[in-house]
């Protein structure tokens, strides 16, 4: 099953439109730079990108899905392998690693070895232990899951900007939000 | 083979609420707003119903595939709880490539509008060609 995400990755990614990278990594550039100027504030940036993410995040899962041709996802393990093969490499080209499995399995973590967001970027000392420089992921994660009715938190572990080897990204599942979704929950 | 024609797409929302309806034929007769909204409202309720009246134990996805001598309904539910259905003549077959290529539709031209509200009425004019495209295409 895990490879058969990483072809139905692959083939999604050959599928979708493609967009310059430099343009795209200038303008993710651009608004954290502006955020920082406009909010004066690491914590508050940082909680705007979650906020960016999440309403990216929420608009996003339906054309992955629409895209991917995936359905509703058995368990936890499922959903995490989805992310990290298929959405990751269909959106941004990368694939990431599922890790660090809770005793509980409902925490995990998704490891980016090479992250394009990051490409270029060397943050100031005054900021380098407070921001989470593509904070936006997080916001994603959640705002898509949401919408499939998964509530979980997400936030950044580890970064590269910050010396470490890796970018790890911690998903914390709540609980399923019962919904007035006619189809009987997973 | 003749044009077997699509009569009208509904779009509902995760509360059942009409977020979007249009009708393709002319030979099709025409209702009113209200009876639309009726219609969506009256579809929800029996999607939903047919969902939780599985006999077996699993999961079910609500009413799928209604069939009359005068028509042909098929709905699809996406994950994230949008129903879109068709209805069309009687003599098709399968609508499932077409109710795939609307929800690619809806995630292209609604959903990555940045002024479109999620679960409101879609007012989206290039949502409303491309579908008219992509039925005129497949009437072909």
């Amino acid at each position: 099953m895990a490879s058969k995400n990483a072809r139905l990755g692959e083939y999604t990614f050959n599928k979708v439109d493609k967009v310059n990278a430099e343009i795209f990594v200038l303008t993710y550039g651009t608004i954290v730079a502006q955020m920082l100027e406009d909010f004066d504030d690491v914590n508050e940036t940082n909680k705007q990108l979650d906020r960016m993410g999440y309403r990216i995040g929420v608009r996003l899962i339906d054309e992955f899905l629409a895209r991917s041709g995936i359905g509703r996802c058995k368990d936890l393990k499922e959903t995490a392998d989805n992310i990290a093969k298929v959405a990751f490499k269909m959106f941004l080209g990368i694939t990431a690693r599922i890790e660090n499995w809770s005793a509980d399995e409902k925490e995990f973590s998704v490891i980016l070895d090479e992250n394009p967001l990051l490409d270029y970027v060397e943050l100031p000392p005054s900021i380098r232990t407070s921001l989470w420089y593509d904070n936006v992921i997080c916001g994603v994660i959640r705002g898509a899951l949401e919408m499939v009715q998964l509530s979980v938190d997400v936030a950044y572990l580890k970064s590269p900007l910050r010396g470490d080897d890796f970018c790890e990204v911690r998903v914390t599942f709540k609980e399923y939000i019962a919904d007035e979704v006619p189809v009987g929950e997973d | 083979m003749s044009a077997q024609p699509i009569y009208a797409l509904y779009i509902i929302n995760k509360s059942g609420g009409l977020m979007y309806q249009a009708e393709f034929a002319e030979e099709a007769r025409k209702l009113t707003m209200n009876d639309h909204l009726r219609l969506a409202g009256t579809f929800y309720g029996l999607y939903a119903i047919t969902s939780n009246v599985t006999p077996t134990k699993g999961t079910s996805t609500g009413l799928q595939v209604l069939e009359t001598d005068g028509f042909r309904l098929q709905s699809y539910q996406s994950p994230t709880g949008i129903v879109f259905y068709l209805t069309g003549h009687p003599g098709r077959g399968n609508y499932d490539h077409l109710l795939k290529q609307i929800y690619q539709l809806y995630a292209d031209y609604v959903l990555k509008n940045p002024f479109y509200e999620l679960e409101q009425p879609i007012h989206c004019q290039q949502f409303d060609a491309a579908l008219v495209k992509l039925l005129k295409e497949d009437l072909k």
